[in-house]
């Protein structure tokens, strides 16, 4: 007999290994993945884009000799006291609930030290995030729990969470795992239930309600503080205008590569746009407006390093906010625990189920055992170090393109590798002036 | 019955056409314990939103008049008396003290109120106590659709009758009402009346200004089946 050469077994893309194990999961279990974290497609990102640094026609600035400023104001529009940072990356709002208390100290240390906000969550204002955060954003959340006027006035800015990028269109989760006492109490549930919290505001909806609950916030505050409102990636053009059109000091757009504690796989793999997508149409709202540079933009999901800084910046936001990073430079999925990793059938850099609160790194937890094993002090001196190294590190790429300040970095900085890339950020094809869409 | 801590005490009249809305809670805000300025009345509100947001002083304040959205909000210590009708979210988030709304309400009264007491003489429209956290409300009329929405704690009392999805998603708060309900959201189920409630009911009808319009015996209550406080993929058709 003669013997032909046989097919190899070959995979399908449409059922991949990870298609089929979904798959298989739903079937077993009945209920749909949740997860914590961002998007982790792949999606067109901040590294399809370079800088072109210095030329004949361009000359730099001395990396160690000239000053290259990185502070930024904002709430300028309309509160009586805006803020004043020194560098233009924020922490994104994180809940006490989702992180354990030594955790959210830790954030508010960091970003003190590094001379930046932090931002509170779905749980509430805690005494250790206030007491360790010079300054401080207060999310306005549709659950509202923890809401008091107190919290609001002692809080330097005020921000109305309409979305967030992981899932636009979706309220917040906790499940009864971490449901602990002191958070059952914070948010008046009962302990160990699965929180799911409402999508929308209890109090108002659309554009011209938010203007009137914009005024009560601000009459409540006498006017002094600095309200935000933030956006999951989902219309950046249209939210935008609509929240300066409601009288919103600063908009936050969080594209899909930025995090949730907890939410249904299927929403945060599907449900809006990629963060690069999201800044050149909310810049152009707010160009379209004459309000860019008088409202601030904060840029935020898949925020990594200085890099990444300089492109938001210089695709024309004010600042970026990092939640994610954060959570890394604090000591989450560090490979130090794999092996309890492993135990709890994950790896380190994949471990994503923070819903459950076993964190081997004790950070997205309230397990006080496990919530032991983080130091505040030394986490936040992570944060402090990480947040500094991205400031430099986007003070060099200003420097090579010659620029005095953060905010002076620009498109005609900047060329694209993809051509998706170039359309979504509006900056030519590397080698090529051509923007696609632009009609070049 | 409400009356101020200093009974004698000159009215303040204040007229927000001419001195503005800023001005008033400004004036409101600055106000501290102890204060002899606890009688304050608001005329010319024209609907005005916002009014009387933020008090955090054991005063009275009686607004003349008909007021837009969020009169009252987060509430804390003060009387404020509504002498017409009141627009969406009359006393959101309210902390503590007592509001009074003399005609109807609209919208989402009471939201996420965390204490205190909101007595609505009229009716109230849909989302009345949506997502109450400690509040207590009495509606001497009816309420309308999708009230108490995923209410967290407190008592909402209706002497009139309830609309649609009463009660959805409801957590631990307490509903009475004693005409007819619509429909029962998801989850929200009638409990037995204990003898512990009738006295809690007796408490709401009295301060509730509604003592000489209805018994305790005359309700009925509902509370969360908390089937659905633990995700179960057979109650997913509940939602």
């Amino acid at each position: 007999m003669t013997e032909f050469p046989r097919t190899p077994p070959r995979f399908s893309h449409t059922f991949s290994r990870d298609a089929n194990a979904e798959i298989r999961r739903a079937a077993a279990t009945g209920i749909y993945d949740i997860r914590g974290g961002g998007s982790k497609r792949h999606l067109p990102h901040f590294d399809d884009l370079l800088f072109l640094g210095a030329s004949i026609s361009r000359y730099p600035l001395e990396g160690y000799r000239e000053r290259c400023a990185t502070d930024v104001w904002l709430g300028t529009r309309h509160a009586k006291a805006p803020i004043h940072l020194d560098i233009p990356v924020t922490i994104a709002g994180m809940s006490f609930g989702a992180l354990s208390g030594p955790a959210k100290e830790a954030l508010g240390r960091g970003a003190t030290a590094a001379g930046t906000s932090t931002t509170t969550g779905d749980g509430g204002m805690t005494e250790e995030e206030r007491g360790h955060s010079k300054t401080l954003v207060y999310q306005y959340l549709p659950s509202r729990y923890g809401m008091n006027p107190d919290d609001l006035r002692r809080a330097d800015a005020i921000e109305i969470v309409v979305g967030q990028g992981a899932k636009p269109g979706g309220g917040g989760m906790l499940l009864g795992q971490k449901i602990s006492d002191r958070v059952a109490e914070m948010r008046n549930l009962p302990k160990g239930i699965d929180q799911r919290s409402a999508c929308r505001h209890p109090d108002w909806t659309g554009p011209d309600d938010l203007e009137i609950k914009i005024l009560e916030l601000r009459e409540i505050t006498d006017w002094q503080k600095p309200i935000y409102v933030k956006v999951g990636g989902a219309r950046p053009y249209y939210d935008t205008a609509l929240a300066v059109k409601a009288g919103a000091d600063v908009v936050v757009v969080d594209g899909m590569q930025g995090g949730t504690a907890a939410t249904q796989d299927v929403f945060i793999e599907n449900v809006g746009m990629p963060t690069l997508a999201c800044i050149p149409q909310a810049v152009k709202a707010l160009q379209d407006l004459g309000m860019h540079r008088e409202v601030q933009l904060i840029v935020s999901g898949g925020i990594r390093t200085g890099a990444d800084v300089a492109k938001a910046l210089a695709l024309g936001a004010d600042a970026v906010s990092i939640g994610t990073a954060a959570m890394i430079a604090l000591g989450d999925n560090d490979p130090k625990w794999e092996a309890e990793y492993n135990a709890l059938g994950t790896t380190a850099g994949a471990y994503d189920d923070w819903h459950e609160g076993r964190d081997p790194a004790g950070i997205t937890t309230q397990d006080p055992v496990l919530a032991a094993r983080f130091d505040p002090v030394l986490g936040g001196r992570r944060l402090q170090n990480y947040l500094k190294v991205m400031t430099l590190e986007a003070q060099t790429i200003a420097r090579a393109c010659g620029k005095s300040h953060l905010h002076n970095l620009e498109p005609e900085d900047l060329v694209a590798l993809t051509v998706e890339a170039a359309a979504m950020a509006g900056v030519p094809l590397a080698g090529t002036d051509w923007i696609p869409g632009r009609g070049k | 019955m409400l009356h101020s801590p200093v009974a004698d005490a000159a009215v303040r009249t204040f007229d927000l056409e001419k001195e503005g809305l800023r001005a008033l809670n400004a004036a409101l805000h600055a106000l501290r314990p102890g204060t002899n300025e606890t009688r304050w009345e608001v005329v010319n509100t024209k609907g005005s939103h916002a009014i009387a947001a933020g008090v955090d002083a054991p005063v009275t304040i009686t607004v003349n008049g008909t007021t837009g959205y969020y009169c009252a909000g987060m509430n804390k210590q003060a009387t404020i008396r509504v002498t017409g009708s009141a627009g969406p979210g009359v006393a959101e988030n309210m902390m503590s003290g007592t509001v009074v709304v003399e005609g109807d309400a609209s919208q989402y009264a009471g939201a996420t109120g965390r204490g205190g007491l909101l007595v609505i003489k009229g009716n109230a429209s849909s989302r009345c106590g949506i997502s109450m956290k400690g509040i207590s409300i009495v509606v001497h009329g009816s309420i309308g659709h999708m009230s108490a929405f995923m209410a967290q704690s407190g008592s909402l009392v209706v002497l009139g009758d309830a609309g649609e999805a009463l009660g959805d998603s409801l957590y631990e708060a307490r509903l009475f009402v004693r005409g007819k309900v619509k429909s029962l959201g998801a989850d929200c189920v009638e409990k037995e009346v204990r003898p512990e409630h009738l006295e809690l009911l007796e408490d709401l009808l009295r301060r509730g200004e509604a003592d000489g319009k209805a018994r305790p015996e005359e309700f009925r209550r509902y509370g969360s089946a908390r089937k659905l406080y633990t995700f179960n993929i057979d109650n997913a058709g509940a939602y």
